[in-house]
């Protein structure tokens, strides 16, 4: 019925992305191993990147893949490796009374709220484009160039911000990260340097 | 050619619901950032999605800087996690009371 309506190609690819996201996402808030979570996280990201290739995204799947599933769940994978925390947390202790049903409830109202907002609404709020280029989206190269082309004239102003950005976080994660070297000893050194001199 | 838009956004909204939910009870700092990326990837497809529909290159620019500043958010609060962890020998949040009254 549905195949006939739509190209059945379509609704396999979309019927395999949404289940991959999906499971993967509920493996990474059931599972209690957290190395077993960051490999679920990459199953959410590769059914993402399959949802973004069938949406003529070609360069963000790409970059999906690599930047989500090739660095920042290995960082994930470092940490956990690197504390030493692949010990299981129990998920059946319940430290908040009422915190799960709570937090079911809640979410459950955002899911129907946003259900309802996307029946009810015809996305009409001005102008429908706001990028330069009045082509349509193209997939492969055409993808990449239009998106390129997007990001240094139109956005050429927020991706140097982003620039900045990165290496803010860099410095910022390599001074939280770095361990305190002992103050006393480093004093001392200075006052011996000082004294033999 | 494709399947509707409305299809990937009911997926989307789901998968922001999922990680919203681990996000407000999982208890462990590392595993709440992986719920975090789960919402910002179902974002990310929000607007994928819209971008396709209006044929307009703008959602999927809006995506790429998403993604530059979840690599930055990931860095620097994986960074916090390790501070922490020397602190306090645990990642979990409940742990973290020290502005406690």
């Amino acid at each position: 019925m549905i195949a006939a309506t739509y190209n059945a190609a379509g609704v396999l690819v979309f019927v395999t992305a949404s289940t991959l996201m999906l499971v993967g996402a509920l493996g990474v808030i059931v599972v209690k191993n957290p190395v077993h979570a960051a490999i679920s996280l990459i199953v959410t990201l590769f059914g993402v990147a399959i949802a973004f290739v069938a949406q003529s995204a070609d360069f963000l799947a790409a970059v999906q893949i690599i930047v989500y599933a090739g660095a920042i769940v290995v960082l994930f994978l470092f940490v956990i490796m690197f504390l030493g925390v692949d010990r299981r947390d129990d998920v059946r202790v319940e430290p908040l009374v009422g915190q799960r049903p709570l937090a079911l409830a809640g979410v459950l109202i955002t899911i129907a709220g946003l259900v309802t907002l996307m029946a009810r609404s015809h996305w009409v709020t001005g102008a429908t484009r706001v990028s330069t280029s009045g082509a349509p989206l193209a997939t492969g190269q055409g993808n990449v160039r239009q998106l390129g082309t997007a990001v240094f004239t139109t956005y050429l102003f927020a991706f140097e911000a982003t620039a900045v950005l990165l290496i803010i976080a860099v410095v910022g994660a390599v001074l939280l990260a770095r361990r305190e070297r002992r103050v006393d000893e480093t004093l001392d050194d200075e006052l011996d340097v000082e004294v033999r001199s | 050619m494709n399947v509707p838009a409305a299809w990937y956004l009911v997926v989307a909204a789901l998968l922001f619901g999922v990680g919203a939910f681990g996000l407000l009870t999982r208890r462990s700092a590392l595993i709440m950032f992986m719920c975090i990326e789960l919402m910002l990837n179902a974002v990310n497809l929000t607007f994928v999605t819209f971008a396709r529909t209006m044929s307009d290159v703008a959602g999927q620019a809006s995506v790429f800087f998403v993604m530059v500043v979840a690599a930055a958010e990931v860095t620097v609060g994986l960074g916090i996690v390790v501070a922490v962890f020397r602190r306090r020998s645990s990642t979990s949040v409940d742990e973290l009371a020290e502005l406690h009254g």
